[in-house]
């Protein structure tokens, strides 16, 4: 939004699109902050968990980061990442797209849904806020047990070693 | 372009409640979708390759009056007649005389998707002239009385059980699933018809500006058959399917078999110049081209312009998360899937498909797979803005987004509305979820569930944590 929206909002006022455009430069998706700015991807996280990664649209197609977060979440110590079948499907939430069409948004939800469910994964684990909403919502609806995380929450994970 | 009777809602209901219409999305776009990765594998630089034929077409359309008036001279040079439609009903009208005056009784046709915008079979229908398809998904869909539902593959929305049962009612055909079978019986029947048809009818891929050559591709040889057995050769082209030069088309065709099946070249790549010579041993006597308009010029002007760069590969379709779960049917337009949603509403301006921009998540899956990288997610939101110009906008929702932006104007009004939320939510659902919400939230609560708000917000959490670092002794 801030990224590519705010400079093509603001296109015809010169004096806004000014900051815009400042502002969007100095703008970075959590995951990108720490794999390109801080240039940090060991943070000495722990988790015993099977993780499933769900890439989603404007992360990926939009802002083109495809790889940090994975990276990421497989440096975290005793943490199995499995492999989601279409992890780069949308997952139907699209903003306002999951109220106006929200049959096929709940079609698509299904779809995502049966492929974490099949991942064998413990948790889903994702960048985006209205993936997260709409995924979690989906996965309780069917009353899983997944755990429905957002990158910096399984990076927050510092749990002690597991007993041998 | 047809309308279908029910409205889209009521459409993508069927649609998503027929278990075989889901069976054979399943395995035709998985499928297609896999060979399209393989095909563009198979050049040295696919993105250059890419970059490439979006070069030609954004060239080719910038000066497209320039390479249309080079492309019917050559074309006349060559012995082939132009004629330009500026709509369908001129189109309709400009084939039929052709018919007419030749005492034409029977058509054979190859697939092409611009003939099914002008409805042509059903006006060769009207004047009692038998038309009969020879694309196999198409003789299928013709067999059936259906509509195509993908622009490369007519059937896509049937199983070959279906077919196989289609077969077996319309052809007495023993009842069979091997399409080798079925693709047989067919064969049969379009030989006798390849070899009575007074006129064939085919499409365009692209015509050739330098030469006058139309370039067909097909994967059955219909095409080639068509156009080279009865005396009279009508080809209806959209007249954004101009390339200028041999070279560029070449350009053009390393990516569209590639992004549409996988293949690097069509199994036959047809390229026509002109009607029967001296001494060619078959081809027309005659050949003409009608060039339809049918709100292309008008298209060419807008924001819509770059749909016009589609070479009609399908990708976009076979990549669309929507169109996987409702087919091509659904859309209503002869045009499906994210082209569709944007072609459509584009040729026509036409207010009954308003719904069909908003049929996207906006995932981008079409932008990153088409071969001319056609930015249609800015297309569907460019289109979605006229349709609110055009009062589009349900009354829920505009009532929605009337009161959302009445309170994030106002933060302070926000965020006593928001610390309402809060506690009402948190009273209401203490599980933490709700299971069900009123209009117009209920379209959520259908599907999935929907979270209270967070004990506190995050603006709270953020002005404690900044105060604590403040407290901290400097280091």
């Amino acid at each position: 939004m801030i990224v590519h929206h705010y400079p093509e909002l603001l296109a015809g006022e010169p004096a806004y699109l000014e900051a815009a455009r400042e502002v969007a430069a100095r703008t970075y998706e959590f995951s990108q902050y720490l794999t390109d700015v801080l240039k940090k991807e060991r943070l000495g996280s722990r988790w015993r968990a099977r993780i499933a990664y769900h890439a989603s649209c404007h992360l990926l197609r939009g802002l083109g980061v495809g790889d940090g977060p994975k990276r990421l979440l497989a440096a975290i110590e005793d943490a199995e990442i499995v492999a989601l079948p279409g992890a780069e499907d949308c997952c139907g939430f699209g903003g306002l797209f999951a109220l106006e069409m929200s049959d096929i948004s709940g079609a698509m939800l299904k779809r995502k849904i049966e492929r974490i469910l099949e991942s064998g994964a413990e948790a889903l684990v994702a960048c985006d806020a209205g993936c997260l909403l709409h995924i979690d919502g989906g996965l309780r609806r069917q009353a899983a047990s997944l755990k429905v995380l957002h990158l910096a929450e399984a990076l927050a994970r510092f749990d002690d070693r597991a007993e041998p | 372009m047809n309308e279908q009777p029910l409205p889209f809602h009521a459409r993508v209901s069927l649609a998503l409640h027929d278990r075989q219409l889901r069976v054979a999305l399943d395995r035709a776009t998985s499928h297609l979708s896999t060979q399209r990765v393989i095909g563009l594998a198979s050049l040295a630089d696919p993105d250059a390759a890419r970059d490439a034929a979006r070069r030609v077409r954004a060239d080719t359309l910038r000066r497209l009056d320039v390479h249309l008036e080079r492309f019917e001279a050559s074309l006349t040079a060559v012995g082939g007649r132009v004629h330009y439609a500026r709509n369908a009903v001129e189109a309709r009208r400009i084939v039929l005389e052709l018919a007419r005056a030749n005492g034409v009784r029977r058509v054979v046709k190859s697939k092409s998707m611009v003939t099914e915008e002008i409805g042509l079979n059903a006006a060769f229908e009207a004047e009692r002239i038998e038309v009969i398809e020879s694309d196999l998904g198409e003789y299928i869909v013709q067999l059936a009385h259906e509509t195509p539902s993908h622009i490369i593959a007519p059937a896509f929305h049937k199983t070959r059980e279906q077919v196989g049962q289609l077969f077996h009612e319309k052809l007495g055909l023993p009842l069979t699933h091997d399409p080798a079978r079925m693709t047989a019986a067919a064969r049969v029947r379009l030989r006798e018809v390849y070899l009575t048809a007074d006129m064939g009818v085919s499409g365009v891929n692209f015509g050739v500006a330098e030469t006058g050559t139309l370039c067909v591709v097909t994967n059955e040889g219909n095409a080639s058959l068509s156009m080279a057995a009865p005396p009279l050769h009508v080809a209806v082209m959209g007249l954004e399917r101009v390339v200028p030069t041999l070279r560029d088309l070449g350009v053009l065709l390393a990516v569209l078999a590639r992004s549409a099946t996988g293949q690097k070249l069509s199994v036959y790549t047809d390229l026509i110049t002109g009607p029967r010579k001296k001494g060619d041993p078959d081809g027309p006597e005659e050949l003409h081209v009608v060039l339809v308009d049918n709100g292309r010029t008008q298209v060419l002007a807008s924001e819509e312009a770059e749909i016009l760069y589609c070479i009609r590969c399908g990708a976009c379709l076979n990549s669309c998360p929507v169109y996987r779960e409702i087919g091509g049917h659904a859309y209503g337009s002869v045009y499906s899937g994210p082209v569709g949603s944007v072609l459509t509403p584009a040729l026509t301006g036409l207010p009954i498909w308003d719904d069909l921009p908003h049929a996207s998540s906006l995932c981008g899956a079409c932008r990153e797979v088409c071969p001319v990288r056609i930015d249609i997610p800015r297309m569907l939101v460019s289109l979605r803005a006229k349709g609110v110009a055009h009062g589009a906008t349900p009354r829920w929702l505009r009532f929605s987004l009337r009161l959302y932006r009445r309170l994030v104007t106002r933060p302070r009004l926000f965020r006593a509305a928001l610390a309402l939320v809060r506690r009402a939510s948190r009273t209401l659902a203490p599980g933490g979820f709700f299971r069900h919400l009123p209009p117009p939230l209920s379209r959520w609560t259908q599907h999935r569930d929907f979270p209270t708000l967070a004990a506190r917000p995050f603006s709270a959490l953020f002005a404690e944590h900044r105060a604590a670092r403040r407290a901290e002794p400097p280091r």
